[in-house]
């Protein structure tokens, strides 16, 4: 096991160009799940193949337990990595697949079988080891590239999207296998996607990239709750937060705190102790223009228009439980409410988070 | 209304089919003119005691292949096609996997070198032979030349390239090997790149150096292609009778000759068309290998 640090790594593809990763300081935690998060082009990729050796930066050092480890060759560094596509060797069987790291370190032929049986025990393959890879599907694939990937046991586990070429349902039990396999081998392990809800579930620390630039590092509540800068609030979530000007700031709030302010006139009919409104504090009232509502099943998204008010004319969004909601039809108006402790405020110049405004907000 | 849509219907089928046999014709037409009938031919001429002048023949059954046999010619050229053939063969797959190796990088002028390297392929034969002719040749060969100006050989005592027997089949190896090497770069390179670039990474994370990488992984996922390039190469250099007849004519005392030179030379420039026939008849078993190996391939290719 080991630490992973970057220190101002930069990567520059052609010359004069932005760079794909610029000035990245970074550092997991032992036996950390740290995921790299971003949209497509934000460098998370370039920045994990920097890190696996695939890629040599332009600048910044990489460390590895503590050694630089910018010279060394990808063999030399005590990672395994598994690919977006698996990579796994087409002609050879599962076993020869899972052995190869083995053959080629050079690990002594009598333990092959042993460790082999260990790493395909772990993942449940243990009946395919004679099998080819083009006779597996999708999600025995990825487990083949993950025994392949832990049977030398690494110092760091390298994913680059090991979950983006299966279907939504197998992705959601692979993430927790996915899981329980970190926290069984617990080796620190860097897992790159630009699938939030993988982000969410399965990291201890995000990093939130964007045009090759860490944007935030933080739990998953962290990022979600308290996003650094615009980029971070708007990609995070679905729908993403809403964002209105008022004269100099921008005013954040995530959909699921804007909801009708019914919900809070119920609360307030609710036993003392309950209280809402009390407790939540100071809301701000909002007239809504409803312009289409989506029926999720479970929630219903509300899109609309503000009509008056500190928020006159955004286009904003409220995501509310189905259970909760009558019908709304477009064009209607409706008083909503968002209370004033889950706003949050950026600098319209940089999009950064600033100090908190007071009210008043009516 | 039914009737008369159905009978249009088979109009329509009828019509199909004259096309199908209007647009295939041509293509039975050459394989039949060109391929059928001088195979026909052939094997009946080696049946025959058929000579170039001669207004008739009747057939001897095997005698023209008895007399071959016995024929120290013929064993010679046996030997000689099998040995160019697979010689020509190692040095081309060693050498274009270098090529291609080296050629699969971008990198400043890339396009130039691979265009140069086509270009033997592209030039006709018999020209470039000729070419090759004139840098072996005993007085004014560039290479005698140079090795003199080098002051490793003196200019009475250079190499004679196509007139002593091992020099002049080392030479005609080269050529073949001049010719073949582009077309197997190119069919290398192709199989190359059909190689997801992760494949290669995977290998290297997992700890494998340059050989491991090249022989354990790159190679055997070639195979398939590398055995296209290997069973065309093997088609081109056992039937080629250009090379060897412009180099050497099949000489020195028959050091070179092959079974098609050898074919020509006692058939068409011998006028014994018999024996030539029966000759080249001798080609026919390695071709026919060669076509199911080939035919197995596209199939799988096709499967998988």
């Amino acid at each position: 096991m080991a630490i992973v640090e970057t220190r101002n790594l930069t990567k520059v593809f052609k010359q004069g160009e932005l760079g794909a990763v610029n000035d990245v300081s970074l550092t997991t935690e032992e036996g950390e799940f740290l995921v790299f998060l971003g949209p497509s082009g934000s460098g998370k990729t370039t920045l994990l193949r920097m890190i696996a050796g695939l890629e040599t930066p332009t600048s910044g050092e990489i460390l590895i337990g503590g050694q630089r480890v910018n010279d060394l060759s990808p063999r030399e560094r005590r990672i395994a990595m598994v690919f977006q596509s698996y990579a796994l060797y087409p002609h050879l069987t599962v076993y020869k697949n899972i052995a190869f790291p083995l053959k080629a370190q050079k690990v002594p032929k009598s333990e092959h079988a042993k460790k082999v049986e260990w790493a395909a025990g772990l993942l449940g393959i243990g009946k395919l080891l004679d099998r080819k890879p083009r006779e597996l599907s999708g999600g025995e694939r990825q487990r083949v590239a993950l025994a392949r990937a832990i049977v030398r046991e690494p110092a760091v586990f390298l994913l680059d999207e090991p979950l983006s070429n299966l279907d939504a349902k197998l992705r959601a039990s692979a993430r927790e296998e996915l899981e329980h396999f970190h926290e069984s081998v617990g080796t620190t392990t860097i897992y790159v996607t630009h699938d939030q809800v993988e982000a969410m579930a399965m990291g201890d620390r995000i990093v939130v990239m964007n045009f090759g630039e860490v944007r935030q590092i933080g739990t998953p509540a962290d990022v979600y709750d308290e996003p650094a800068d615009t980029f971070v609030a708007t990609f995070l979530g679905s729908p993403p937060m809403n964002l209105v000007r008022k004269d100099d700031v921008i005013v954040g709030f995530r959909p699921e705190h804007f909801f009708p302010v019914s919900v809070l006139a119920g609360r307030a009919a609710m036993p003392e102790s309950l209280r809402a409104v009390d407790r939540e504090g100071p809301y701000v009232p909002v007239n809504l223009r409803v312009s289409h509502e989506e029926y999720l099943g479970s929630e219903r998204i509300l899109y609309g228009t503000v009509e008056g008010g500190a928020f006159q004319g955004n286009k904003v969004i409220s995501r509310m439980p189905s259970t909760l909601a009558p019908q709304w039809d477009s064009g209607s108006i409706h008083a909503f409410a968002v209370i004033e402790r889950h706003l949050k405020f950026y600098d319209p110049a940089t999009g950064k988070r600033t100090a908190p405004r007071p009210g008043p907000w009516r | 209304m039914a009737l008369s849509a159905s009978r249009r219907r088979q109009g329509g089928a009828a019509s199909g089919t004259a096309l199908g046999i209007a647009m295939f014709a041509p293509a039975v037409l050459y394989i039949v003119l060109l391929i059928g009938v001088p195979f026909v031919l052939a094997v009946l001429y080696a049946f025959s005691d058929a000579r170039i002048g001669a207004s008739g023949f009747r057939l001897v059954g095997l005698e023209n292949f008895r007399s071959i046999l016995q024929s120290p010619s013929f064993h010679k050229a046996l030997k000689n096609s099998i040995v160019f053939t697979l010689c020509a063969q190692v040095i081309v797959i060693v050498c274009s996997n270098i090529l291609s190796i080296a050629l699969e990088k971008p990198f400043r002028g890339r396009g130039l070198v691979r265009f140069l390297i086509l270009l033997p392929w592209v030039a006709p034969v018999s020209l470039g032979t000729i070419g090759w002719k004139w840098i072996l040749d005993s007085i004014y060969s560039v290479i005698t030349w140079v090795l003199v100006a080098l002051h490793v050989y003196k200019p009475y005592n250079a190499p004679m390239w196509l007139g002593e027997p091992h020099l002049a089949m080392a030479s005609v190896i080269l050529v073949h090997c001049w010719r073949l090497i582009p077309f197997s770069t190119v069919i290398m390179l192709a199989g190359r790149s059909a190689i997801s670039k992760e494949i290669p990474e995977a290998a290297a994370i997992d700890g494998a150096g340059f050989w491991r990488t090249t022989f354990q992984i790159n190679l055997p996922m070639m195979t398939p292609i590398l055995s296209v390039a290997v069973l065309f190469g093997i088609i081109f250099t056992f039937t080629d009778m250009t090379v060897v007849y412009i180099l050497t004519a099949g000489g020195p005392f028959d050091s070179t000759q092959t079974l098609p030179s050898l074919a020509f030379a006692t058939g068409i420039a011998g006028s014994d068309l018999a024996a030539g026939a029966a000759i080249s008849l001798f080609l026919v078993p390695v071709l026919v290998l060669v076509a199911y190996f080939m035919l197995r391939i596209a199939h799988r290719a096709e499967v998988v």
